[in-house]
């Protein structure tokens, strides 16, 4: 698993990357009430707002931390948001992204250098 | 506030203790949230009883500097010094009662929202217990003490602890130390003691539930504060889940559902208009307020079932046939009833229950229904059972 610095995790098999956000974020937003997806076959471009997540409170955006075409949204968080607060790291996923090229995913973190990084903020 | 060092309240150290998470708020460091998160905060407020730091906000007294001694025409003095600024009716409170009443301009539109109260003991007549916002109190306590003049006296309490205690388990809990708030109906208030200092106990709330807010000063806040988190029926709240209390009892938040250009009218609020100053027009903006109560209204505050997305502020309202007619002014998660509710403003014509409408959400047309309002009943507990 990788990880950008707007606390998006990307995990890869082949050139698909299944997207969807930290469980430091997750804490961070508190209760997550509804969660707005890209449609399948949507472009995504790295660093632009991906997706919506909104808590009781706000609504904050979640971006494409990688450039390819949206294959698959997480249908089971528009029934269930709060399963981004639960399985963060897992049944929460958000999208899965098809690469334009999958050698962007070496530009992102690793687990340990994105504690090191939570542990600066 | 850039620049400005954060106010903090008497129980940021129980704040702190707590594990709240605090944000800035009118000046003010404030918790937002405790670690049980805005959600369950909420639901506890209105299955048992919230307890909420409101200390930022501003809590006065108004004093005749010379009383007579008459308690009901000691009363008619101080009321006919602040009534040239409120569309209220002060004269006319009974000891003990507080009015929800308006700040208002020459225009008709409001300064701010507020309650001003009479005490019930004869020797405090003369006097009223006033609370108002705390990002307009600097402006209101200057109008209301400018407007006092030389003749009465403003005391600022905001130094103090402003604790509010609501749900339907509030009472129970609160009557076990301050036996007197069992006796109060809702919009009354009384003084009692509490670990040796006065406290000013007001059965009123902004959340729609039953409750209570105690005024204490900063000495005792923080022993308050414990005794009361020490009932386990009591979990400490903070102004996340205010806000989404408030937004469910259909209340207005002053500086979003109400402004400096909004009228009492518009605003749904035509019950603060006093039936004796309106017709007197001795108030300001009361031409206004009198020709939109004769039907020349030209927007209104309603409540809006949304469905899909959440509607926050700003995102506009539009007609059946697509035309923008309105802006939301409050939105979001309703978690009483687990979906989205708004409340913003729209032509009179299409504020009736029932109207469908819709929201525009990051560019997309959401459905919304007009329904009345509050969205989640009131509780209040108007008579007390003997």
């Amino acid at each position: 698993m990788r990880f950008t610095k707007d606390h998006e995790w990307v995990e890869i098999d082949g050139d698909v990357a299944t997207v969807g956000i930290t469980a430091y974020a997750a804490e961070q937003l508190g209760d997550v009430v509804f969660v707005d997806l890209p449609e399948p076959g949507k472009a995504m471009t790295a660093g632009e707002p991906m997706a919506v997540v909104e808590s009781v409170k706000a609504a904050s955006d979640v971006y494409a931390p990688l450039t390819g075409d949206v294959t698959a949204a997480n249908g089971e968080l528009t029934d269930n948001p709060q399963t981004v607060n639960d399985q963060p790291e897992g049944a929460g996923w958000f999208v899965k992204i098809k690469l334009s090229d999958p050698h962007q995913v070496d530009a992102l973190m690793d687990r340990a250098a994105y504690e090191t990084f939570l542990a600066t903020l | 506030m850039t620049g400005e060092a954060l106010k903090t309240t008497p129980l940021a150290a129980a704040h702190a203790a707590l594990g709240a998470r605090m944000t800035p708020f009118a000046g003010y460091d404030m918790p937002v949230q405790y670690p049980a998160g805005i959600l369950k905060e909420h639901l506890w407020t209105r299955a048992h009883a919230g307890v909420f730091d409101v200390s930022h906000m501003g809590p006065a007294f108004l004093d005749l500097v010379a009383p007579s001694g008459d308690p009901d025409a000691d009363h008619r003095s101080v009321a006919a010094l602040i009534e040239p600024l409120v569309c209220g009716d002060i004269r006319g409170l009974k000891p003990g009662q507080i009015r929800y009443t308006l700040l208002l301009n020459a225009e008709g539109g409001m300064h701010d929202d507020l309650m001003i109260a009479r005490p019930a003991e004869v020797s405090r007549q003369g006097g009223l217990y006033i609370v108002v916002n705390a990002g307009t109190k600097e402006a209101d306590f200057a109008a209301i003490a400018a407007a006092a003049g030389n003749a009465a006296r403003l005391t600022r309490a905001d130094d103090g602890a402003l604790i509010a205690v609501q749900g339907p388990e509030a009472i129970a809990i609160v009557a076990d130390f301050l036996p007197a708030a069992a006796d109060l109906e809702f919009m009354t208030f009384t003084t009692a003691t509490f670990a040796g200092a006065p406290v000013t106990v007001a059965r009123c709330g902004y959340t729609g539930e039953d409750g209570v807010e105690i005024l204490a000063p900063a000495s005792t806040a923080a022993t308050l504060w414990d005794r009361i988190l020490a009932d386990s029926r009591a979990q400490p709240v903070g102004l996340g889940a205010r806000d989404s209390l408030r937004l469910e009892a259909g209340l207005p938040l002053y500086g979003h559902d109400a402004d400096k250009t909004v009228s009492p009218i518009e605003a749904g609020l035509a019950f603060a208009v006093s039936k004796r100053r309106l017709k007197a027009a001795d108030f300001p903006g009361a031409a206004r307020i009198a020709a939109e109560l004769a039907g020349g209204l030209t927007r209104v505050r309603v409540g809006l079932r949304v469905q899909g997305a959440p509607a926050r502020e700003g995102a506009e309202i539009a007609a059946a046939d697509g035309a923008v007619v309105g802006v939301v002014t409050s939105g979001g998660f309703a978690p009483s009833l687990s979906a989205p509710v708004a409340m913003g403003f729209v032509p009179p014509a299409l504020a009736a229950p029932g109207t469908f409408l819709s929201v525009l959400v990051r560019g997309r047309v959401q459905p919304a229904e007009v329904v009345p309002l509050p969205f989640v009943p009131h509780r209040y507990v108007r008579k007390i059972k003997s």
